[in-house]
């Protein structure tokens, strides 16, 4: 399941003997891969081939011959040299193998019957086809309090517990949060925490997937289903852009379970906890089973025919230009083709921007060089990064980046505006000032360095971070947005300063919503079409799609801003909730009160359509479609539909073609690979990824779009103003668990989220006589909110930081949204004591 | 009661035992058998590789218990790759020892000279001084006497004026036997659980101390270096053989007349004359008779009547089926219950179980609680034949044991075969199959007539005069 | 209950100082800390993991393998007696025996008046001079029940503070290395090839240029 054989290439080849057979093996991989590629699968409990090996449990000793005699070895150890003979079965090996089995079992309580992990424990396994009938340990066995929660979504079995290493190998050696270890000696070790301080990792579910016995199981899954009554299929996980390879897992038509899948490109078989119990949101009793129409200022149940009438008339008796769709991330490929289609071909109009202001613009994504995870993450190479905290937005990159820099000495110069998980082991970590970050990439690479330093960075960080950068050959970028507070234009100055540098550097962009990159590609944005095609050159989708829009449209920040002037009669909101996720949330609010129509596709009402929505159309979420997802990287994969929407929700693609059929175009679209057949048809860069070949075995880690963006040119450089000596430069970051929709529907997930504080650095929270937990006011240019502080060394002087979207968006709460004025390059702020 | 060598000639590392103030620098360096910090002038005078060729032609072996020739070891280091560390292991801990801690105590500036000559050779900057956590004298002694070796210039920046340059820190541990192995040492040694490391592939020689090779070496072994440099390889080698030269720490303890710590010929010595010669044993225990003995350390399978004229030398013993180990030896005789001395150091094995590996953690432990339940009455006739298995599970196949002539059994030579990661599981084994092969019918006895042998009620002999301290 | 005092936390900055890498000092800190409080607390192992930059579970996980830390109170002498197969083959167990009784705890527990902790002690080095027992690790050979119970009357009585500090402290004389006689601690991947080795090996390259030598 999760730890299926690893295929490799034999590039360095030995022969050994397996079990008298001659074989062929990659010089120094370990013997037990070795041997489970050659048919001989040798029974292990502590080695996981994306872990360093201990050789603990003893299970796969096997007897090796190097020359010196047959001994017993572990084959998770030992690397394969030439000559070597193994044999995996013989009556030594078979005695020794059965010793640790029993052994194992000493102390295990038989209560498999009890066990979440019956039917699929590796040691029930194990012992049921070579165990022994009955046992020969007639003494006490030990006993713990069982079981123990050692986080908010973990519980620990210490009586369970074979003492593998496994999760306190990945807690320290993956996520590097070794906040569990063991504890006592010898048959008194356990797994433990230290009291008061959980096992808060972002990463905790993966314990539960690889614990090899029933010790580890996660407060979602306990006690739901049995192994055996679980139907699964494999498809990509959707609550960030990464998109990490799953297995989802149901029984009775409710998704239970996500298990990560060992992509080998991308996510290695880890997920992040909010992405792993996020399948909870899809069963919430909040979901949508039917259409709502407002009714007197309520919004009222209604039936498919009369909600789609309202927006189909609503599209129909409005002029293009005042229609616009915003949002479009969270829908399959195939889905956003067809809204694509919808909006810029049926209904005519170029206001369309899957991203809500918070993203990059489509050219960054798609029209630069692009650079894939495996490619950033290659063992000696060195990355710009220049992308958001990845642990906070994009866990599994961010794994995939520690194991590189800890394990690959790839050297990561990272440049955000305050400390980010990352800092732990750049080589290099340096913080402009909030706006500057662009100054600062440029002094990177070359130019004199004043002694007073660049952006608020000192000139021997410039010259340490210049230093790793020159020697590189193959320079890789992550770019993102780091900062909500400051206009995108930012990030797109910094990236046209690297290429200025380093024209054959590439890119890896690093933006958060699942399937942004999807709706680039399908031309959810201003100017664009599907398959990187664009107004100015629309090649064949002129053709297939008849008529396009005249001129290129608005994006996110335009709609919304011609919105609240009132000229947007229909706004679509395609999964989107500008309310809590457009940075300015003022503005965002003021364009969906004078907004025409507001049609909401959603699974949920979120708080722009509980706000505004006219119409809200049932959605189908995650599960309940069948289809294709593009990810960051541009790595198109499947998505598995495993169970049906809740009462009549429909797949968004299906909406907007019966809405086309409605305003008189017929798409000739009936199935969703349909429309897919369409996109692979009408790109070059998809055409490798038709659904025959996502069905190919060879493609099991899905399919690479080509990566040949070249058409990226720098717009003019934004000019940022001065700093105001007596206010601090404001940064809007994201956290891993805000209130989003979907979260706030994972029962597990949701109660994470920290408190919103204004963050800041030592020397100005002293300046202004604050200290952790003082109240604040923050005041800028628009409004004043108070808020409570909390100071850490990690934000630079000059710098303070709001986190996004962790209050409730009614409330009066900390909300940076208040704040923020879309379209300033930075926010600056004046905080004192309040 | 007699301690450290027969004679003034054979004291090499023993030379200072008896003097008053022997701790001090002035103390080291006015007694014993030569002068002390001269030898490390000397060596500052020879090359490193002259100093390591002295070590090897020399013969020193460990004195640790695998007895492995110290020099070879140093060579170990792979050529170029620095730093390298020097570890003391003075973590003496296994049942039966009692030696290092001695050295410690009288003649903490001996080791330092010691430490000073590996260094030098070797080529460390470094060295951990790694005392048992229990040996509080042993800390103080050390730690006060490398404040006078740093106020002296003999330890740090520029030792005596030269280019050489190392610092030596002492360490202390904290109470577990297993870190006396020397890869959990090293790992107790960075601040993790002292939990052994696998070897293949962390031979500390390549990959030891914060994964940079290191050297590490018993106290004795190093102790030995000052004498060595002062008088030389042919005199080193003047006593005991040609495979074991020179003299070795013994702890005899147990049922003899006079137990004690002697420093004896390597090779020549035999077990006879330890027990009854007067300057050793004293003979066993008055009006008493050797039922066992363990040769080296509780790790080391038992030894009985018949192999008393063996000499301790390495290779015979290994080849008899049993190890000097620690220069440990345990005499026992017939009041001794062989189930009780069997349980006891089986218990002794699984409490300092490290726990890592599975048949070490769950076997000893199962190990302890079968022989316990014999031993309380509530034993099985199929729990010998269970014992047995249950540690042919930790080291498969015949274990090392003495030669047992009446029964018409062989010796199997050491060293066991282990499915574990050290050897401390396959070392709870040594009592088991020592004990049942010979004394099966006490084990019989137990389950059967529920008989209990008792045990030293009290000493057959008045014991010798109490002195209720440690301090010297 | 503490973290380290102002004094303290100098000292084990010191000790920190002393390793290449800081988490090597964490079982020295333990110490400390116990010697500060007689036992090991949990706030004291939190500042500890700071100090050597770790987590406090990565202290905890240290310091709960090694029988030295306690996590809980214990008397103010802990009287650890041998009953190791030494010592067993000359009464160890009998003076457990009698310790038990005179004390009235059993092995692991502590007198009424947090005088005594009792402990049943693997081998302690002392074989020769069997039965042995330590007071806060401080060696007591041959002991007779007599002069247990000497020892207990004189430990109660204050007799030997002198000798015997309060569990929790080790060796009463520290280690110092004084600042201008450090040789040369940093960490591993910053050394290289010792002055004394280089020299040899450059003297030996020019009398022997063919041979190349290590390097």
């Amino acid at each position: 399941m999760s730890e299926r054989p690893r295929k490799i290439e034999i590039t360095d080849p030995v022969e050994i003997t397996v079990d008298g057979q001659t074989v062929t093996a990659q010089s120094g991989e370990l013997l037990i891969e070795a041997c489970e590629r050659a048919g001989a699968y040798v029974p292990r409990f502590c080695y996981h081939p994306r872990m360093e090996p201990v050789g603990m449990c003893r299970m796969c000793l096997v007897e090796v011959d190097t020359g010196r005699g047959p001994a017993l070895q572990p084959s998770c150890m030992l690397p394969v040299t030439p000559g070597m003979a193994v044999d995996t079965t013989g009556e030594k090996v078979a005695k020794a193998q059965d010793g640790v089995l029993e052994f194992l079992l000493a102390n295990h309580p038989l209560d498999c019957p009890v066990c979440d992990k019956g039917g699929e424990c590796p040691l029930q396994d194990q012992t049921v086809a070579y165990g022994p009938g009955e046992s020969r340990f007639v003494e006490e066995k030990r006993h713990y309090t069982k079981p123990i929660p050692i986080s908010e979504t973990v519980y620990l079995d210490r009586e369970r517990c074979i003492l593998c290493d496994r999760c306190t190998r990945f807690a320290k050696e993956v996520a590097g949060d070794p906040l569990i270890h063991f504890a006592e000696r010898g048959a008194q070790t356990e797994v433990a925490t230290f009291p008061g301080e959980p096992f808060s990792s972002y990463f905790s579910g993966n314990t539960v997937q690889i614990c090899p016995v029933g010790a580890l199981t996660a407060k979602p899954y306990r006690f739901k289903a049995r192994p055996w009554d679980l139907e699964e299929s494999e498809s990509t996980c959707t609550g960030c852009s990464v998109g990490c390879r799953v297995t989802v897992q149901s029984s009775r038509n409710e998704v239970l379970r996500f298990q990560g899948v060992d992509s080998d490109p991308v996510n290695w078989s880890w997920l992040c906890d909010k992405g792993r119990f996020g399948f909870e949101a899809g069963n919430s009793e909040d979901r949508l089973g039917e259409p709502l129409l407002r009714d007197g200022g309520e919004l009222r149940p209604a039936r498919w025919s009369d909600a789609l009438t309202a927006a189909a008339s609503a599209l129909k008796g409005a002029d293009a230009d005042r229609v616009a769709v915003l949002g479009g991330a969270r829908l399959t490929n195939e889905g956003q083709l067809a809204w694509a289609r919808l909006a810029k071909s049926v209904v005519g109009t170029d206001h369309v921007d899957a991203q809500l202001g918070d993203g990059l613009p489509a050219e960054v994504v798609l029209d630069l060089p692009g650079a894939t995870i495996d490619e950033v993450c290659a063992p000696g190479g060195t990355v710009l990064y220049l992308g958001p905290d990845p642990k906070e937005e994009l866990p599994v990159l961010h794994l995939r980046l520690r194991h590189a820099a800890v394990n690959d000495r790839v050297k990561i110069v990272s440049v955000s505006p305050v400390a980010t998980g990352l800092s732990e082991f750049a080589a290099a970590d340096v913080h402009p000032r909030p706006g500057e970050t662009a100054v600062l990439v440029a002094a990177l690479f070359g130019g004199d360095v004043p002694s007073d330093g660049v952006a608020g960075v000192p000139a021997e960080q410039v010259l340490a971070a210049r230093e790793l950068l020159s020697g590189a050959q193959d320079l890789k970028v992550v770019v993102g947005r780091q900062n909500l507070a400051e206009s995108a234009a930012v990030m797109v100055d910094a990236v046209a300063a690297v290429r200025a540098a380093v024209p054959t550097a590439t890119f890896l962009p690093a933006l958060r919503r699942a399937n942004v990159r999807g709706a680039l590609e399908a031309g959810l944005a201003p100017g664009r079409l599907p398959g990187r095609a664009t107004l100015e050159a629309p090649g064949s989708w002129k053709d297939a799609w008849g008529s396009l829009p005249k001129s290129v449209g608005r994006d996110a920040e335009g709609i919304l801003t011609a919105a609240a002037a009132g000229r947007i009669d229909v706004l679509v909101l395609l999964g989107a909730d500008p309310l809590s996720d457009f940075p300015d949330r003022d503005l965002a609010a003021k364009a969906l009160d004078a907004a025409g129509t507001v049609i909401s596709v959603d699974p949920f009402v979120n708080a722009s359509a509980a706000r505004a929505a006219d119409v809200v159309l049932a959605a189908a979420a995650f599960g309940e479609v069948a289809g294709t997802t593009t990810s960051l990287e541009g790595r198109v994969t499947t998505l598995a539909q495993q169970v049906t929407p809740p009462g009549t929700a429909r797949a968004d693609w299906l909406l907007a073609v019966e809405l086309a059929d409605r305003l008189g175009t017929d798409t000739k679209v009936a199935t969703a690979e349909d429309l897919w057949a369409q996109m692979v048809e009408g790109s070059a860069a998809h055409a490798g990824a038709s659904t025959e070949a996502l069905a190919d075995e060879a493609n099991v880690d899905g399919v690479l779009l080509a990566l040949d963006g070249s058409g990226f040119t720098a717009p003019a450089a934004t000019q940022v103003p001065p700093q105001n000596s007596y206010s601090l430069r404001l940064v809007v970051n994201r956290s891993l668990y805000d209130h989003g929709t979907l979260l706030s529907h994972c029962p597990s997930s949701a109660p994470l989220s920290r408190e919103a504080t204004l963050v800041l650095g030592p020397a100005d929270a002293e300046s202004i006589a604050v200290t952790t937990g003082s109240p604040v006011k923050v005041t800028a240019q628009r409004a004043t909110i108070t808020a409570v502080a909390t100071v850490v060394d990690s934000v630079p002087r000059g710098t303070a930081v709001l986190h996004h979207n962790l209050a409730d968006a009614d409330a009066d709460g900390v909300d940076p949204g208040r704040i923020v004025i879309a379209g300033e390059p930075v926010t600056e702020i004046r905080v004192e004591a309040g | 009661m007699p301690e450290g060598a027969a004679t003034p000639e054979l004291a090499r590392v023993t030379s200072r035992w008896a003097v008053d103030g022997s701790h001090t620098i002035d103390g080291y360096r006015s007694s014993g058998s030569y002068a002390g910090y001269e030898s490390i002038k000397a060596a500052l005078d020879m090359t490193p590789d002259q100093v390591s060729g002295l070590v090897k032609d020399a013969t020193v072996l460990g004195r640790g218990g695998a007895g492995f020739p110290a020099g070879v070891k140093w060579g170990f280091c792979p050529p170029g790759v620095w730093p390298r560390y020097l570890v003391v292991n003075g973590d003496e801990s296994e049942p039966g020892t009692y030696k290092d801690r001695i050295l410690m105590e009288r003649d903490p500036h001996q080791l330092i000279e010691g430490c000073l000559i590996a260094a030098y050779a070797i080529g460390v900057a470094q060295v951990f001084l790694y005392v048992r956590g229990e040996m509080a004298h042993a800390q103080e002694r050390i730690a006060a006497a490398l404040n006078e070796a740093y106020a002296a210039g003999l330890v740090g920046k520029n030792i005596l004026g030269t280019d050489f340059s190392v610092d030596i820190v002492l360490h202390w541990g904290a109470g577990a036997y297993i870190v006396g192995e020397e890869t959990a040492l090293i790992e107790s040694l960075e601040g993790n659980r002292g939990m052994p490391r696998l070897k293949p592939p962390f031979f500390p020689a390549a990959k030891g101390l914060y994964m940079a090779p290191t050297i590490v070496n018993n106290v004795e072994t190093l102790a030995n270096l000052p004498w060595l440099v002062a008088h030389g390889v042919d005199e080193y080698r003047s006593v005991g053989t040609e495979a074991s030269p020179g003299t070795r720490l013994i702890a005899l303890s147990g049922h003899v007349n006079t137990p004690g710590v002697f420093e004896v010929p390597q090779g020549t010595t035999t077990f006879r004359e330890l027990f009854e010669s007067e300057q050793y044993g004293g003979g066993i225990r008055d009006g008493h008779h050797l039922k066992m003995f363990i040769p080296g350390g509780a790790s080391a399978p038992w030894f009985f009547p018949e192999q008393v004229d063996l000499p301790l030398e390495g290779r015979v013993i290994g080849g008899e089926g049993s190890m000097l180990g620690s220069g440990a030896i345990v005499v026992m005789d017939e009041t001794t219950d062989a189930v009780k001395a069997c349980l006891r150091v089986v218990r002794f094995f699984a409490r300092e179980s490290c726990g890592k590996c599975a048949p070490c953690r769950e076997g000893t432990t199962w190990e302890e609680k079968i022989l316990q339940r014999i031993l309380d009455g509530h034993g099985r006739p199929s729990d010998l034949d269970l014992l047995l298995d249950v540690a042919d599970n930790i080291s498969p196949g015949p274990y090392p044991t003495a030669a047992h002539p009446d029964a018409g059994l062989e010796a199997v030579p050491f060293p066991p075969r282990q499915t574990t990661i050290c050897p401390l599981g396959p070392s709870s084994v040594a009592p088991i199959t020592s004990a049942i092969r010979r004394f099966r019918p006490e084990f019989e006895a137990k389950i059967t007539k529920r008989d209990s042998i008792p045990v030293s009620a009290a000493p057959a002999a008045p014991a010798p005069t109490p002195t209720a301290q440690g301090h010297h | 209950m503490a973290r380290f005092s102002a004094a303290n936390e100098q000292l084990a900055r010191s000790i920190v100082s002393r390793y290449p890498l800081p988490k090597s000092a964490t079982i020295p800190l333990c110490h400390l800390a116990q010697e500060q409080d007689g036992h090991l607390t949990d706030d004291a192992m939190g500042h500890i993991a700071e100090l050597v930059g770790c987590t406090a579970a990565e202290v905890l996980g240290t310091a709960s393998f090694y029988e030295m830390f306690k996590r809980h109170e214990t008397g103010t002498y802990c009287v650890n007696v041998c009953t190791n197969i030494s010592c067993l083959l000359l009464g160890g167990e009998e003076l457990l025996e009698h310790a038990e009784q005179k004390l009235g705890v059993r092995p692991g527990g502590t007198t009424a008046d947090g005088m005594f902790t009792l402990e049943d002690v693997e081998c302690i080095a002392a074989c020769t001079e069997a039965p042995a027992l330590q007071v806060n690790y401080r060696y007591f050979h041959q002991i007779t029940t007599d002069e247990f119970d000497q020892l207990v009357d004189d430990l109660r009585a204050g007799k030997l503070a002198d000798e015997i500090p309060p569990h929790g402290t080790l060796g009463k004389v520290r280690q110092e290395i004084p600042a201008d006689k450090v040789a040369n601690i940093t960490p591993p991947e910053q050394q290289t090839e010792p002055v004394w080795i280089a020299r040899h090996r450059l003297a030996a390259e020019a009398a022997a240029p063919a041979e190349g030598g290590e390097s």
